[in-house]
């Protein structure tokens, strides 16, 4: 069966003056039909060039060095521009941290739906105005009718990312790649945008990507989850499995790091060091020294992704016969 | 004989507006063929009360634009309140010259969300360091002051050979290190810190809030800690205030805020964290938003999108009242006991 989405050994690389910096070093990862696969990791661990890669919106600098990405059976990195165009932002579409990446402060915005809807299909402006209206329906958008005339200032960010979402909705994308999508928003309106993109997957049968420094977040919305750090993926597999049987040291320290897995008022677990620049990843494992476990073939060798359990979660340490029991949420 | 209950800071019905109108012209519209002057004023804090005891960590949450920073800001002193009152131990702040407000400029010490804005790019971390001391100790001798400097670098762990750096030199974590040594230089007793760990990674997080947490414990430190993240104040927090739209909803020691959250904007807020490994939970979905702080709503400030309101709601405004030794609740239908 081929999967919505398949990347394999992909290399992203950026050309710098001084020579090539490698930001994303041999990661591959599937995606199916109304599945939802969580990316996450800390900053600069390369999420956001993962997903601008998938979408081939890497800025200048940036190149894709290898790898191949499948996008419904089709490869996408070898097509024309022209091909390319029709997929982006048709049938893949990204949400951003900030709504205003993608709206346009000086147009109301039914003037941006419909000249969204119009780049896409040819139809007529009143047809037009009347999808927006539907997809603005599905966002939950209170009086739809009201909110085409008015301009993105005029509304909260909650309401906002809403409307990005709807947006996105235009083109009936089978993928939607969300960069941190409520990040910027208060809970109580993160939580009501979780719903919405759960919910859209099912009934849109859209994949959906969500890349997110927050852990909790990810757990209660994808059913699997790869970590990343310093450009690979060190730990993937399905979430429940990660969540409570965490394997990689880094993603041990991650969980056991959040205030919410310890005793209120106790100290908490903390990861010495930060992660590395990307001039300068350590040989061998590149967390290696940060690790509670690093021995010697740590420094030497890097650990390729092994599998852990029945073929469902895999991680890249050479000392996993180690690293069972150390997650503090549920000894 | 200060104990863990006396009040080190106590404000009094606080009050905080920002007039938002710009010049003269720009306040004058036509109305009904008459020229009217209009102001606008942002009601940013509105009538807030409580009192942080001696070694606490008294959390402030509430989403955003619910006047936490501007609270922060009018405790410590950097803006004049409207109305009401700041009193530390037993004397009046709010309205001190600056010279009878030195001594407490002293004592009352602030960090911020993002360290970098906060830090002075082109002084070393040693000149940072220094200069709060020399201020408020002008006899204190250069070798005295540079070992100071030293003592505080290592007990935030930032290695006393930097100190000829600059900020740029560091990473985002250790810049919130240096601040948070420069706000320990002059031994404070009281501080207020405003978003302090949520620019930062979470492995980083961790570092630092495990650094405030032995700051407090070894200074015998008071702490009024401003936060939207919710599991860092369970963790952290002696007690957790709540507010919305500028009004303190709700008061409680963490645990009980936290297990048996009573006023209906904080059972709501607090359903809405999302929880590691927990199957998403049932949230309590508000209607509407957030109404502007220009405009504040009739009665209680919550009613428009609160599922309990009554008439009573959205005509009289409700009073933060104990509930228990310990708690504070403005609520109405909580105060009839119907909640
Ligand atoms: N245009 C660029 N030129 C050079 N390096 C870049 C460029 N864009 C990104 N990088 C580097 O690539 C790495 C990965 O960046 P990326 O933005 O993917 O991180 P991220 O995981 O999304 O982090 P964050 O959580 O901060 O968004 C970082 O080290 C970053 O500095
Ligand atoms: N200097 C100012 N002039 C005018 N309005 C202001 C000023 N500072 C804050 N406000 C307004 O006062 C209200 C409260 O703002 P404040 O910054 O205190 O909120 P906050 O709770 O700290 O929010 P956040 O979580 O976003 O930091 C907001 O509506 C804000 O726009
Ligand atoms: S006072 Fe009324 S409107 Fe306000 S929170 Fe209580 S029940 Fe809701
Ligand atoms: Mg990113
Ligand atoms: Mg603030």
């Amino acid at each position: 069966m081929t999967h919505l989405l398949e990347v394999e050994n992909l290399e992203v690389k950026f050309a710098l003056r001084f020579g090539d910096l490698t930001a994303i070093d041999d990661i591959s990862f599937y995606l199916d039909k109304k599945e939802k696969l969580g990316i996450v990791g800390e900053s600069g661990a390369g999420k956001s060039v993962t997903g601008f890669a998938i979408i081939n919106l890497l800025s200048k600098p940036g190149y894709i060095a290898g790898g191949r990405i499948r996008f419904e059976g089709r490869e996408i990195n070898r097509l024309s521009a022209e091909a390319l165009r029709q997929i982006r932002g048709n049938r893949i579409s990204m949400i951003f941290q900030d709504p205003m990446m993608t709206l346009n402060p000086v147009l109301t915005i039914g003037t941006q739906m419909v000249e969204t809807v119009q780049a896409h299909r040819r139809i007529g402006k009143a047809e037009a105005r009347e999808l927006a209206l539907e997809k603005l329906r599905k966002v939950y958008i209170p009086s739809p009718e009201k909110r085409l005339d008015q301009y993105p200032h005029e509304m909260s960010g909650g309401m906002r990312q809403r409307i990005v979402i709807a947006i996105a909705l235009l083109t009936d994308p089978a993928l939607i790649i969300a960069d941190e999508p409520t990040t910027a928003l208060d809970v109580t309106i993160q939580a009501g945008i979780m719903e919405l993109l759960t919910e859209l997957c099912e009934t849109e049968a859209m994949g959906l990507i969500l890349i997110t420094h927050d852990l909790a977040v990810v757990s209660q919305v994808t059913e699997r989850i790869a970590v990343m750090y310093a450009g690979r993926i060190i730990e993937t597999g399905y979430t429940t499995d990660i969540v409570t049987h965490p394997r990689h040291p880094y993603t041990i320290g991650l969980i056991n790091s959040l205030p919410g897995t310890r005793q209120a008022g106790s100290r908490l677990e903390q990861i010495p060091g930060m992660m590395p620049n990307l001039t300068a990843i350590p040989e061998g494992c590149a967390f290696h020294p940060r690790c509670f476990l690093a021995a010697d073939q740590c420094r030497r060798h890097r650990p390729e992704l092994t599998a852990v359990s029945g073929g469902r979660h895999w991680a890249a340490c050479h000392r996993l016969d180690q690293t069972l029991g150390h997650n503090h949420l549920h000894r | 004989m200060p104990n863990s209950t006396t009040p080190l800071l106590s404000i009094r019905h606080l009050v905080k507006h920002f007039d938002i109108s710009g010049s003269l012209l720009d306040q004058l519209t036509l109305e009904k063929g008459r020229l009217r002057r209009r102001r606008t004023t942002v009601k940013a804090v509105n009538d807030v009360s409580f009192e942080i005891r001696r070694g606490e960590t008294l959390s402030v949450v509430g989403e955003s634009g619910c006047g936490k920073s501007t609270l922060a800001r009018t405790v410590i002193g950097l803006y004049p309140p409207n109305r009401g009152e700041v009193v530390y131990e037993d004397r009046r702040i709010d309205h001190l010259s600056a010279r009878q407000m030195l001594p407490f400029r002293r004592k009352m010490q602030m960090i911020f969300q993002d360290p970098y804005a906060s830090l002075n790019p082109r002084m070393t971390v040693a000149r940072t360091l220094e200069e709060p001391v020399v201020f408020h100790n002008p006899g204190i001798s250069a070798a005295a002051a540079a070992e100071k400097v030293a003592d505080v670098m290592r007990q935030v762990g930032v290695d006393p050979k930097w100190a000829d750096r600059y900020p740029h030199e560091f990473s985002g974590g250790q810049r919130q290190r240096i601040s948070i040594a420069r706000a320990l230089m002059v031994d404070p007793e009281f501080i207020v810190a405003d978003e302090p760990v949520s620019a930062l990674d979470v492995s980083i997080q961790a570092q630092i809030l495990n650094l405030l947490m032995d700051a407090q414990e070894q200074r015998g430190l008071t702490y009024l800690f401003i936060t939207h993240d919710l599991s860092v104040v369970r963790h952290i927090s002696t007690r957790v205030a709540v507010m919305y739209l500028g009004t303190l909803c709700e008061l409680a020691p963490a645990a009980s805020i936290f297990s048996h959250p009573r006023h209906p904007y904080t059972q709501a807020l607090l359903s809405a964290i999302p929880r590691l490994g927990e199957q998403r939970s049932q949230h309590i979905r508000l209607k509407g938003e957030v109404p502007t702080p220009i405009h504040l709503p009739t009665g209680c400030v919550f009613h428009g999108r609160c599922r309990y309101a009554d008439a009573r709601c959205r005509e009289e405004v409700p009073v933060a009242t104990a509930l228990g030794p310990d708690a504070l609740v403005a609520c109405h239908r909580v105060a009839e006991g119907k909640l």
